[in-house]
């Protein structure tokens, strides 16, 4: 137990790895005691998170925002559709979806590169630019890409050694659904890894250095473009990673599925955690996944039409979306991890107070007054007080 | 060659659309730094409030004066309640926001006057002209959409060069510190320029509607068509804002009338990047240093 606890202090990888680790059991424990509709539920979950945790690094570490990534997993859905359509191939699921990842990863690269050169309302325009174009591309080639209904996406069987292994772990059948859930869940997992891997090393402090000051950045010897584009591919990728589940769990890649609506919900997810939290999009998603079914039902319990209850599922978005950026800019994770650490240093101050020492007043230094001010990914205050200094 | 007079017809017609959006736009942003994405749902709702009074038997001009008058309070509101806050927030802030308001009003929208497609009454006659005998795509309402756009920017013009409010408002965008020394309440000025820039939205929504199907989706391509022509003129000039808009409008109707309307916005989004590599100050832009 020790040698964790040793772990989990001195070693970023490991304190990655290890939480990927308990998230793995939290993941088997959960799908093997939900149904089917519950797990589908949850491989949506699954690639909402996927797609948030890569523009939450985009848009919360690197300070760019992207309307466009619903079009980017557009790129992965597809693809995925395509590989999947021979039914004679015996692609490996994982390299379907990894080829996915490549295509959104080329993509992405080239919007980058244009992109690198914009910024804030700008960028914005741009990439709503590109969410309103693509699923035009979807149309123009519609003996290839199926037009506005599409291209079906088959799905292969389970493999043999997933229903071994679930035989010999809980003595059941493993069903279609589970197997779609658990191949999100783990495309997830890998993500989030990579993602807080680059997040916390070399690469994640050059984007937050270039989010948080251009100028300075470029003297310590940063590249802007290459920090951006980097950024880009990064988040572009994730993008596509979640678009092949998309369409793996929807079984469907279609115009309709990627509109802007999608793009900006995925901000919403984004948001609403916290920007620059991987945890924080993965908060965004549940209730991305879980709050429409019960609003809606609420709006059918008050008396709306099945489709305008449908509707009450964004406006709640929308709403919390404008709340959130207009009372707490660091969304949910942010403000608590705020919140405790400025009661963390209150109470070290106290300490230090009782101890004779009578250095200021407790109350004025407290991170968390100050926090309103700073843009929603540089919660700072929470860094410079906590003993082990930042916690991202 | 009718082909060609047509599709040139078409594309004034909307560019007209267009360069209207893009005025909204550039209203607000010259005063306030911030892209009012919003702007698409907010005149989606004042077309749907016209539509509304229309519907329950009173005329088009009635519906059309209440879609402007609603868009003018909303505009307002909306400045003073949601956007004031951020103002002087990192821009990101205001964009996440505009976004925000984008959401919610589609939805609202939807859940008050339901998601199906419904079709909006034209003011004129949707019949082509005719021309020394032949019919041209130019229909009576497509004159008065040109006509309607040209007439707000003859009056916005004049409001901003020959009025005391317009002098006001301009010196409140270009120097809020010191217009604000010198009397001018700045807090009003910007609240009376989104609730401007709201009307000409609301006029484009309702000219865009006219004759056609409106729904809570209808706006949300026109914002990014209305974004791409102010960036042609600068984001900044109200007249760049309207050759924009006419450019675009040519360029998106030769596009969708030979190459296929399904790549309208896939143009729209090249020449968007073509702008911002190429000339990021807009086509009038003098040699500047400023970056995007």
């Amino acid at each position: 137990m020790n040698r964790f606890l040793d772990v989990w202090r001195h070693s970023v990888l490991g304190r990655h790895l290890l939480t990927a680790l308990i998230g793995l059991a939290v993941v088997v424990v959960v799908l093997e005691s939900v149904g089917d509709f519950r797990a589908l539920q949850l491989a949506a979950m699954a690639y909402l998170g996927i797609a948030a945790g890569g523009l939450t690094v985009l848009t919360g570490i690197n300070g760019q925002i992207s309307l466009g990534h619903g079009a980017l997993m557009a790129f992965g859905a597809y693809t995925t559709a395509l590989l999947l359509d021979d039914p004679t191939s015996s692609m490996p699921i994982s390299l379907v979806v990894l080829a996915s990842t490549a295509v959104a990863l080329l993509v992405g690269t080239a919007v980058g590169v244009a992109a690198a050169r914009l910024h804030g309302p700008y960028l914005a325009g741009a990439t709503l630019a590109l969410a309103i174009a693509v699923p035009g591309i979807a149309l123009y080639f519609g003996s290839f890409l199926g037009g506005e209904q599409g291209l079906r996406v088959s799905l292969p069987d389970v493999p043999v050694w997933a229903l071994d292994l679930e035989y010999l772990l809980t003595g059941t059948e493993m069903s279609r659904s589970q197997y779609v859930a658990y191949l999100g869940w783990i495309t997830l997992i890998v993500t989030f890894v990579l993602l807080a891997n680059l997040a916390r090393g070399r690469v994640g402090r050059r984007w937050r250095a270039v989010r948080d000051d251009e100028v300075s950045a470029e003297l310590a010897g940063i590249q802007l473009g290459r920090a951006r584009i980097s950024a880009f591919m990064v988040s572009a990728a994730a993008a596509g990673a979640a678009g092949s589940v998309l369409a793996i769990t929807a079984r469907l890649a279609a115009p309709s599925g990627f509109t802007i609506v999608l793009s900006l919900t995925l901000l919403t997810a984004v948001v609403l955690g916290g920007l620059g939290y991987l945890s924080g999009a993965l908060i965004g998603a549940g209730l991305l996944t879980f709050l429409p079914p019960f609003v809606t039902r609420i709006g059918g319990d008050a008396g709306l039409s099945d489709i305008r209850a449908a509707e009450l599922a964004p406006l709640v978005y929308g709403l919390v979306m404008v709340l959130v950026i207009l009372l707490a800019p660091a969304g949910l994770v942010g403000t608590t991890r705020m919140s405790l650490a400025g009661r963390r240093a209150r109470r070290q101050m106290a300490a230090a107070g009782a101890a004779g020492a009578t250095t200021g007043s407790p109350g004025t230094t407290a991170p968390h007054d100050s926090s309103d001010e700073h843009d929603p990914g540089t919660p700072q205050a929470s860094g410079s007080t906590t003993p082990k200094g930042s916690t991202r | 060659m009718q082909q060609l007079v047509n599709t040139a017809l078409g594309g004034l017609t909307l560019g007209a659309v267009y360069a209207a959006f893009a005025l909204a736009l550039v209203l607000i942003f010259r005063s306030t730094r911030i892209v009012n994405f919003a702007q698409a749902p907010m005149a989606m709702v004042t077309t749907f409030i016209a539509l509304t009074l229309i519907d329950a038997g009173y005329s088009y001009w009635i519906g059309f004066a209440a879609a402007l008058l609603s868009g003018l309070v909303l505009g307002a509101v909306i400045e003073r309640v949601i956007i004031r806050p951020v103002e002087d927030k990192p821009e990101i802030n205001a964009v996440i926001l505009t976004l925000g308001l984008f959401i919610t009003l589609h939805a609202l929208a939807a859940v008050i006057f339901g998601n199906r497609f419904r079709s909006f009454p034209a003011p004129f006659g949707l019949r082509g002209l005719e021309v020394g005998g032949t019919t041209i795509r130019l229909t009576t309402s497509g004159i008065f959409t040109i006509a309607a756009v040209a007439t707000v920017m003859v009056l916005l013009l004049l409001l901003f060069r020959y009025t005391d409010v317009g002098l006001r408002m301009r010196a409140s965008a270009y120097n809020p510190e010191v217009a604000r020394l010198l009397g001018v309440r700045v807090g009003r000025m910007l609240t009376l320029g989104w609730a401007l820039a709201a009307v000409v939205g609301s006029l484009s929504g309702l000219l865009i509607a006219s004759g056609g199907l409106v729904h809570p989706g209808y706006m949300d391509s026109i914002v990014v068509y209305g974004f791409v022509a102010a960036v042609l003129g600068g984001l900044e000039s109200p007249v760049g804002a309207v050759v924009g808009g006419l450019t675009l409008g040519l360029s998106l109707s030769f596009v969708s009338g030979y190459l296929g309307s399904e790549l309208v916005a896939l143009a729209a989004l090249l020449i968007l990047m073509l702008v911002l590599t190429l000339k990021p100050g807009g086509l009038f832009a003098v040699a500047s240093a400023r970056r995007v």
